[in-house]
C-alpha cells in the first residue's frame, strides 16, 4: 500500500488554535481593499432553491456581471452556481462574459440516488453548457465505511464531466469529525476532484474555518507529493467581508500565493458579495451606505 | 485503504494529468481567466507584505523617571543613581530607573517585616479582596500593560496582549480565591504564612512572573520584596502604581529595581524567610550556596532544554504548529521552550519540510505591529549570546536553515533558525540558547527517544505528539521533566503547577502546589 494513502490524523484542538491565530491577523488599508476585491472575484454567486425560476436565475446572472456599476474597477464574480435545469438560462444570460457556470448535480443535496441517475444528472449539466460541476459525495456510504464506493463514484463522475471542472462537496456538517473530513478530502482528491468543497449550504454547520483548514492541508500534502494543484471552495455561512479576509489569510498562509486566484479558490455564497460592496462603498465614501443602495438580486 | 482504490487512483491520476496537460480547451480556459482577471494580477502579493497595523502607544502613561517602591511610597534610591531602560526594538531609551543597592534592600525588607505583623493577621477574606482588586485593575489597564511590556521587553504585542497580561490577571484572580480556603487546601494542618519573601524575577515575562510570585505570597499572608530584572522593570513599576492605588497596606509589597548586587543583597538579607527565584541555573546555584546553613526556604525555577517529541502517528500539521509555538514563542526566551526537537525518522523529512514552509509565513519585525509573530530579542547581550551559538552550530557542522525574512536594521533581532542533523554530542543541543534556535534530531524507537530526552542536566518541560493515548501516558511517567505537554506546547494556566527537575530547579508555582512554598505548618 502506498504510504501517502493513509490519511494523517487531525487534532481538533490544534486546528482550532491555528484558526484563532489566523484571526488575529490585522488586515488594514490597501491589504484590506485588495483582499476584498479578490474575495469578490472569487465568489460563486449561488441560488439553489426549490423555487428557482428562469426569472430568478436571469436576475442573478445580471448581478454577477454588474455588481455595482457606480463603483469603478470592480471585478465580476467568478461563477454562478445553479441547478442543472437552469444551466441553459444562465448560459444565455452570461454569454460573452468570463463568468463561469457551475451546476450542482448528482442528486444534490442528499446524494441519495442511483449511480445511473447521478451520471445522467451530470450529463445534463455538461450538455447544457456547465463549465463546472458541483457533486455531492455519498455521505451514508462514507460513514458506513464504504470508502471504495465513494471513491469509485467520484471517479465515474469525473469521467462524465469531460472537460468541465469537478467540485466535490464533502458536506462536512454531516461527517462529524475532522479526521473524517481529512479522509473524505483525500478520497475526493485522489479520485479526481479538481476542487473540494465543504458544503451544500443545506446542512448546518456549513463551511467553518477549522474544516476548511483541514481540507487545505489535504490539498497541500497532495501538491507536495504530486505537484498537482487542487482548488478549494468553502460554501455556506460566509457572509461578511471580515470572514472572507480571514479565509484568505488562512489560504495564503497554508497554500501560498499560487492559490490566491479564483482559478483555485472560491467562496460559495449568496450574501457575501453585498457585504463586500457595502465595505467597499464605505472605503469610497468614508461612511456606510444604507444597505438599500446595494441591489438584492 | 484497499487495493482496488489504489488501482483506480492510478488510473484517474493518469487521466487527470493527461487532461491537465493535453486538451487545449482547459489550458485556454486557464489562460483566458488570468488575462481577463486584472484583479487576480493586482492582488498577487497582498498578504506577503501586509499593510502595517501598529498598536498605538498614545494611551499609555510613562514617567521619565521611576523610583523604588518601598513602604507604599515611591522613594529615591539612596545612591541617587538611575539607569536607562531601553526599547530593544529600537535601542532607544524609554525612561530612567532607580538603581537600588544593599541599603535600599535593607529598607525594603524592614518595611516588609513590619507590615508582616498586621498583614499576616488580616482576615483571609480581606486579603482576598485586595488581590481581587489588583486583578481587576490589571484587566482594566490591560492595553496599557501590553504596550509597555512590548516596548520594554521586545515581545510582540500579540503575545503581550493575548497571553502575558490576561494570564497575569488570571493568576491574581486564582490565588485570591485560595486566600480564605487554605485550610481546605491543607486539611487539618493549620497552614501559616512564613514571613518576608524575597522574589527575583527574570526579563522574559516581566509582568507575568511578578504575578506568579506575588499572588500566592499575598494570598497566604506573606509580605514581599520583589526585584525585577534590570532590563525590564517598567511593567513591575506600573504594577507598583496599581498596588498603591488598590490600597494594599504599606510595606506588604515592595519593589526594588537594580542589578545583580541588588539581588544578592536580597538573597543575603537576614530578615528574609523565603527566596523565590526564576532565572538562570548559575545564579540558582549561587543562591543555594548563599543560603546554605540559614533557615531560608527556597524555590528555584531555572533553565531548560526541553525535548519536543514527534512520533510518526502524530497529527503532523498540528505538530508543526506546536514546534513553532514551542521554540519561537517570545523569541525563544522561554525557560520551557521546546528547543530540542526529536522527530521519528520515518516522518522526519516530511515534518522538516512542513516546518520550513511554516517558518516562511512568520513575520519578524516591529513588536508593536499587531501582525508581528516574532519581535525583538530582549537585549544586546542576549543577541550576542544567540549569535554565538548560531556560529557555534555552523562550526559544529550542523545544517543551518533560516528564512529570508527581512529584519529591521535597528534594534536587536534574530531570524528564526533551525539546525538540522544534530546529535546529543553537539554543544548547541546540550546548552540552553534562550533564543529562536531549534536543534533537530531523529530517533527510531520510544526507548531511544526517552533516553536522549533525559540525557541533559535540565528537566523543566517536554512535549509529546502522538495520536495514541497510551503512548502519552507511557512517556509522561518516564520523561524527567516537570511539565509535559501532549499534543500541544507552551500552555499555561494558573490552576496548573509549573516547575522543574534536576538543574531546572525545584518547587512548584501555580495551582494548589504553588501555595506550599509560602506556608509553614
Amino acid at each position: 500500500m502506498n504510504k501517502s494513502w493513509i490519511s494523517p490524523t487531525v487534532d481538533q484542538v490544534g486546528v482550532e488554535e491555528r484558526v484563532a491565530r489566523f484571526n488575529t491577523r490585522s488586515i488594514k488599508k490597501e491589504s484590506k481593499m485588495q483582499g476584498m476585491l479578490l474575495a469578490l472575484n472569487m465568489i460563486d454567486l449561488t441560488t439553489l432553491e426549490g423555487k428557482d425560476t428562469a426569472g430568478k436565475v436571469k436576475q442573478m446572472c445580471y448581478k454577477a456581471l454588474h455588481l455595482a456599476d457606480d463603483i469603478e474597477g470592480l471585478p465580476t464574480v467568478a461563477a454562478v452556481c445553479v441547478y442543472s435545469n437552469h444551466v441553459k438560462t444562465a448560459k444565455k444570460a452570461l454569454q460573452g462574459s468570463s463568468v463561469k457556470i457551475a451546476s450542482v448535480a448528482t442528486a444534490f443535496p442528499s446524494g441519495n440516488s442511483s449511480r445511473k441517475i447521478k451520471l445522467e444528472d451530470v450529463k445534463i449539466a455538461v450538455t447544457n453548457g456547465a463549465d463546472e460541476v458541483d457533486m455531492v459525495i455519498s455521505r451514508g456510504e462514507f460513514l458506513a465505511g464504504n470508502y471504495n464506493f465513494v471513491f469509485d463514484e467520484i471517479a465515474a463522475i469525473k469521467e462524465a464531466c469531460g472537460s468541465a471542472r469537478l467540485k466535490v462537496i464533502l458536506e462536512t456538517g454531516e461527517l462529524s469529525t475532522l479526521d473524517n473530513v481529512r479522509k473524505a478530502s483525500d478520497i475526493a482528491i485522489h479520485a479526481g476532484a479538481d476542487f473540494i468543497k465543504t458544503s451544500t449550504g443545506k446542512i448546518q454547520p456549513a463551511a467553518t474555518m477549522p474544516v476548511t483548514l483541514v481540507m487545505l492541508q489535504a490539498i497541500k500534502d497532495y501538491y507536495d507529493e504530486t505537484g498537482i494543484m487542487i482548488g478549494m471552495k468553502p460554501a455556506g455561512g460566509i457572509s461578511t467581508s471580515k470572514q472572507a479576509l480571514q479565509y484568505l489569510v488562512m489560504l495564503y498562509e497554508t497554500l501560498g500565493e499560487k492559490w490566491m486566484t479564483n482559478e483555485w479558490f472560491r467562496f460559495g455564497a449568496s450574501s457575501l458579495a453585498n457585504d463586500i460592496l457595502l465595505q467597499l462603498g464605505k472605503e469610497k465614501m468614508g461612511v456606510y451606505y444604507s444597505s438599500d443602495y446595494i441591489s438584492k438580486d | 485503504m484497499s487495493k482496488s482504490i489504489s488501482k483506480i487512483k492510478q488510473v484517474t491520476k493518469e487521466k487527470r494529468q493527461k487532461s491537465v496537460k493535453s486538451p487545449p480547451t482547459v489550458a485556454k480556459r486557464i489562460a483566458s481567466v488570468s488575462s481577463e482577471s486584472s484583479v487576480a494580477k493586482k492582488t498577487v502579493g497582498i498578504f506577503s507584505s501586509l499593510a502595517p497595523a501598529p498598536e498605538s502607544s498614545d494611551h499609555i502613561q510613562l514617567k521619565s523617571q521611576y523610583d523604588l517602591f518601598i513602604n507604599g511610597k515611591f522613594v529615591k534610591p539612596l545612591s541617587k543613581i538611575y539607569y536607562d531602560t531601553i526599547n530593544p526594538a529600537t535601542g532607544k531609551k524609554i525612561a530612567s530607573v532607580a538603581k537600588g543597592n544593599e541599603k535600599d534592600i535593607d529598607a525594603a525588607v524592614k518595611s516588609a517585616n513590619k507590615a508582616f505583623e498586621s498583614w499576616s493577621k488580616t482576615a483571609p477574606k480581606e486579603r482576598a479582596k485586595y488581590i481581587y482588586r489588583i486583578a481587576r485593575m490589571i484587566q482594566e489597564r490591560a492595553r496599557e500593560f501590553a504596550v509597555i511590556e512590548t516596548m520594554n521587553g521586545g515581545k510582540s504585542i500579540r503575545e503581550s496582549r493575548d497571553i502575558d497580561v490576561p494570564l497575569a490577571a488570571n493568576h491574581f484572580f486564582y490565588y485570591a480565591g485560595w486566600a480564605d480556603k487554605l485550610e481546605y487546601a491543607f486539611p487539618n494542618r493549620n497552614p501559616k504564612p512564613i514571613g518576608v519573601a524575597g522574589q527575583i524575577i527574570p526579563w522574559n515575562f516581566p509582568l507575568l512572573m511578578a504575578a506568579w510570585k506575588l499572588a500566592p505570597a499575598l494570598a497566604t499572608g506573606n509580605t514581599v520584596v520583589l526585584k525585577p530584572a534590570e532590563s525590564t522593570p517598567l511593567t513591575a513599576l506600573k504594577l507598583a502604581e496599581i498596588i498603591q492605588e488598590s490600597g494594599l497596606p504599606d510595606g506588604v509589597v515592595n519593589i526594588v529595581t537594580g542589578f545583580g548586587d541588588c539581588g544578592a543583597a536580597l538573597v543575603n538579607h537576614p530578615q528574609i524567610n523565603k527566596i523565590a527565584f526564576t532565572g538562570s541555573t548559575p545564579v540558582g546555584k549561587y543562591i543555594q550556596k548563599a543560603i546554605a546553613g540559614t533557615n531560608k526556604k527556597v524555590t528555584l525555577e531555572l533553565g531548560g532544554k526541553a525535548a519536543n517529541i514527534i512520533f510518526e502517528d502524530a497529527p503532523i500539521d498540528q505538530a508543526v504548529e506546536g514546534i513553532v509555538n514551542g521554540i519561537f514563542f517570545n523569541q525563544g526566551h522561554v525557560c520551557c521552550a521546546g528547543s530540542r526537537l526529536f522527530i521519528q525518522e520515518n516522518v522526519a523529512e516530511k515534518v522538516i519540510k512542513k516546518l520550513k514552509e511554516r517558518m516562511k509565513t512568520l513575520i519578524v519585525g516591529d513588536p508593536m505591529d499587531k501582525n508581528t509573530d516574532i519581535g525583538a530579542v530582549n537585549s544586546k547581550e542576549q543577541l550576542n549570546k544567540i549569535n554565538h551559538y548560531i556560529k557555534l552550530g555552523q562550526k559544529e557542522g550542523a545544517e543551518i536553515f533560516q528564512t529570508d525574512c527581512a529584519i529591521p536594521s535597528n534594534g536587536f533581532f534574530c531570524k528564526p533558525t533551525l539546525f538540522i542533523g544534530t546529535s546529543q554530542s553537539h554543544r548547541i543541543v546540550q546548552e540552553e540558547i534562550f533564543g529562536p534556535v531549534l536543534t533537530i534530531q531523529t530517533f527510531r524507537t520510544i526507548e531511544e527517544v526517552i533516553e536522549k530526552a533525559n540525557n541533559i542536566p535540565y528537566g523543566l518541560s517536554a512535549g509529546v505528539w502522538t495520536d495514541k493515548g497510551s503512548k502519552i501516558f507511557n512517556l509522561t511517567t518516564k520523561l524527567k521533566a516537570g511539565v509535559i505537554w501532549a499534543n500541544t506546547y507552551n500552555k499555561f494556566d494558573p490552576t496548573s503547577p509549573f516547575g522543574g527537575y534536576k538543574e531546572s530547579g525545584f518547587g512548584r508555582e501555580g495551582g494548589v502546589h504553588g501555595l506550599l512554598p509560602y506556608i509553614k505548618f
